[in-house]
C-alpha cells in the first residue's frame, strides 16, 4: 500500500505523446480534477504524430490546463503536496516539456517532484474506479505503443509475462485501418467500420496461439489483411474485413489472458491502455472473466487512453520516492517496467 | 520598493541563470553542451541559495525564448512557465539574438549582427542597433536561412560587430555578403542570462510583463514536417522526375 496517508494532493502532468493532460489526486478525496487536450487534429494532417509539433503544442497548452485543474479542485499551487510528471517511456522532447514545467511548479512552492512511469500509470488506472482490483492481479496493457501481459503483485512489483515481438496492438489497428483507407488515427475508425461487418466472412490467423507461451505478434495480421483485401473492395467487404480483423485480434488477446490466468492462478484481470476502450475486446474479456470466475477491471474509457489522472494516482502512491527539484531533470524514452521497485525502496 | 528578477537561458550549448536584486546582478553561466536537463536545476538552486533568496521572494521571471535548440529552449521556457504559474508572477521573454546583441553593445559596439548556428546548414540571424536607453533594438526581423542566402543589403551603413556561433561556423560565407565594414567577429559568443535581465528590466518597469501562459518560444524554423498533401506531392515529383 502507499506509504503516505491523509490528503496530500498531488498535481500531475502527462505529456508523453500527443495528449497534454493535468490532474490532481489525493488519498482521502480521490481524484479532485482532471483535464486534457488532445492533439489528434494537429497530427491528423501529417498522417501520424510529429514529435516536434507534439512538444510545441504541449508548451502552448500546459499552463492553461494546470489552471483549469487547480480551479476544478478548488486548490492553489500552495495547497499541493507534490508535483508528479510522466518521465517515460515516450517521446523524449514531449516528456521534457512536462518535466521542466513540473520542476518549475515544484521549485516555486518548494514541493517534491515525482517521476512517474507512464505504463505504471496505466497499470494502476483501475485504482481510480470505485471497484478496485486487489493485488495480485494480471494486467493486459494494450495501446499504440505497447502490448504487455503483466503480473502485478503490488505497486512497483511487476513481472512481464508476455509482450509483442513486433507491432503493438494499437499499431496493428492503425496500420490495418490505413490499408482500409481510414483516416488517422485509424484504430477507433476501424472499430466503427467493423460494427457494420459480418463476422466470419474472412478468416485471419490468431498469431502465436498454436504454441505455448504468452508473447504476441501482430505484424503478420496486417499482411493477411493486405492479401485478402480486393483492389476494388466495396464498403461491405471493407467492413467485413475490419470485423474479421478485430475478431482475430481480440480472440488472440483473450486466449493469452486465459493462459496467463491459468498459469498464475490470479483472481483479477485488469485491462488498460488505449485499446482497452475497444468494445469488442471488452465484451470478449467479460465472457472470459465470467467463465473463469475472476474479477474484471477496466478503467473508464477516458482513463484507458493517455491521461493525467492515472499519473496523479501513481505519483501520489509514490510520494515516498519524491525528490526536491534541485537535481537532474529525469526523462527517458525507454524505461523497462520490471526495473521499477516498490515505493520507498528505490536506490538513491 | 525592491525588485528581484530571475532570468534563465538554455537556448544554446550554454546554460545560465541570473538574478537582479535591487540593481545588482549575479549570474551563473556554464557551457553544458546538451546536458541542460542535468545542469539547469542545480544551477538555479545554487544561484538562489548563494543570494539567500527563496523563489517566493521573486517579483518576476524572464525566459530566453530562443532561437536555438528546440529542446533546449523548451527546458528553460518550461521551467519559467511552471515557476511563474506556481508563484503567480509575471514573465518576459527575450530572444537569444537580442541577448547576444546586448552583450556586444555593453562592450561598446554600435551595430551588431548576432548569428547562431541553427544546424541543418542554416543560421538564425538578426541585426540590432542601440536605442536611446542603450538597449539592443532590432533593425529587421530575426530569421532562419542557409548562410549562403543571407541578404544583408538592406542594412544601414556603419561599423558592424559580428557575434555568435553562426559566425564561428560560416564566417567565410557570411563576411563577403556584408556590404559594410566588419569591426570584429566573435564566433564563440553564447547568450547569457544577465543580458536578458538588462533587456527585460524596462518591460517590468513599464508594467508590461505578461502571463506565463502566453510565454512562447521563438523557434523561427516552423516547417518541421510535411503534411499528407505535401508528402503526396513530393512522392509524385520523385516518381515523375
Amino acid at each position: 500500500m502507499p506509504h503516505n496517508s491523509g490528503l496530500m494532493p498531488v498535481l500531475a502532468l502527462e505529456t508523453s505523446c500527443d495528449e497534454t493532460a493535468v490532474a490532481i489526486y489525493d488519498g482521502e478525496r480521490g481524484l479532485l480534477s482532471h483535464t486534457l487536450h488532445s492533439q489528434i487534429r494537429l497530427h491528423a494532417q501529417y498522417g501520424g504524430v510529429v514529435p516536434e509539433l507534439a512538444s510545441r503544442d504541449h508548451v502552448r497548452r500546459v499552463n492553461g490546463l494546470i489552471r483549469i485543474a487547480l480551479e476544478q479542485a478548488g486548490l492553489g499551487a500552495a495547497d499541493l503536496s507534490g508535483v508528479a510528471y510522466t518521465a517515460g517511456p515516450g517521446l523524449i522532447g514531449a516528456l521534457m516539456v512536462g518535466a521542466s514545467v513540473a520542476a518549475g511548479l515544484a521549485l516555486a512552492q518548494g514541493l517534491p517532484l515525482v517521476a512517474v512511469h507512464h505504463m505504471e500509470g496505466h497499470l494502476l488506472a483501475p485504482m481510480l474506479e470505485p471497484e478496485r482490483p486487489v493485488f495480485p492481479f494480471l494486467a493486459l496493457l494494450v495501446s499504440g505503443g505497447h502490448t504487455l501481459l503483466v503480473s502485478v503483485e503490488g505497486i512497483g512489483r511487476y513481472r512481464v509475462l508476455g509482450e509483442s515481438l513486433d507491432d503493438a496492438v494499437g499499431e496493428a489497428f492503425d496500420k490495418t485501418a490505413k490499408l482500409l483507407g481510414l483516416p488517422y488515427p485509424g484504430g477507433p475508425h476501424l472499430a466503427r467500420l467493423a460494427e457494420a461487418g459480418q463476422p466470419g466472412r474472412y478468416r485471419f490467423p490468431r498469431p502465436m496461439t498454436d504454441r505455448p507461451g504468452l508473447d504476441f505478434s501482430f505484424s503478420g495480421l496486417k499482411t493477411a489483411v493486405a492479401t485478402a483485401l480486393p483492389v476494388d473492395a466495396d464498403d461491405q467487404q471493407r467492413a467485413d474485413i475490419a470485423r474479421s480483423f478485430e475478431d482475430a485480434v481480440t480472440e488472440t488477446l483473450a486466449i493469452k489472458c486465459d493462459r496467463a490466468l491459468e498459469a498464475t492462478g490470479y483472481r483479477g484481470l485488469v485491462v488498460a491502455g488505449g485499446v482497452g476502450a475497444n468494445r469488442r475486446l471488452r465484451a470478449r474479456l467479460a465472457d472470459l472473466a465470467t467463465r473463469r470466475g475472476v474479477g474484471l477491471y477496466f478503467p473508464r474509457p477516458e482513463f484507458c487512453t493517455d491521461n493525467a489522472a492515472m499519473i496523479a494516482y501513481a505519483g501520489w502512491a509514490r510520494l515516498a520516492d519524491a525528490r526536491p527539484a534541485d537535481g537532474r531533470l529525469f526523462t527517458t524514452a525507454r524505461w523497462p517496467l520490471e526495473s521499477l521497485q516498490p515505493p520507498g525502496t528505490r536506490a538513491a | 520598493m525592491t525588485l528581484r528578477l530571475l532570468a534563465i537561458d538554455t537556448a544554446t550549448e550554454a546554460c545560465s541563470a541570473a538574478l537582479w536584486i535591487d540593481g545588482a546582478i549575479v549570474e551563473r553561466h556554464e557551457v553544458v553542451g546538451r546536458t541542460h536537463t542535468e545542469r539547469l536545476l542545480p544551477l538555479v538552486h545554487a544561484l538562489l541559495a548563494d543570494a539567500g533568496l527563496r523563489p517566493a521572494q521573486l517579483d518576476g521571471l524572464i525566459a530566453s525564448i530562443g532561437p536555438g535548440s528546440f529542446a533546449g529552449v523548451r527546458i528553460g521556457v518550461g521551467l519559467v512557465k511552471g515557476m511563474a504559474l506556481g508563484l503567480d508572477r509575471p514573465v518576459v521573454g527575450i530572444t537569444s539574438l537580442a541577448m547576444l546583441a546586448q552583450a556586444a553593445l555593453d562592450q561598446g559596439a554600435e551595430r551588431v549582427l548576432p548569428c547562431i548556428d541553427a544546424r541543418m546548414s542554416e543560421i538564425y540571424w538578426g541585426a540590432y542597433g542601440r536605442d536611446a536607453a542603450g538597449l539592443a533594438s532590432p533593425l529587421c526581423a530575426d530569421q532562419v536561412v542557409p548562410p549562403g542566402a543571407v541578404d544583408f543589403s538592406a542594412l544601414p551603413g556603419g561599423d558592424w560587430s559580428a557575434v555568435g556561433t553562426g559566425w564561428g561556423t560560416y564566417a567565410d560565407v557570411l563576411t563577403p555578403r556584408l556590404p559594410h565594414r566588419l569591426l570584429s567577429v566573435d564566433g564563440a559568443a553564447l547568450p547569457r542570462a544577465r543580458h536578458a535581465l538588462t533587456l527585460a528590466l524596462p518591460v517590468f518597469a513599464r508594467g508590461e510583463a505578461g502571463s506565463a501562459d502566453d510565454l512562447a518560444p521563438a523557434y523561427l524554423r516552423d516547417r518541421v514536417a510535411l503534411t499528407l498533401v505535401e508528402q503526396q506531392a513530393a512522392r509524385a515529383a520523385r516518381s515523375s522526375g
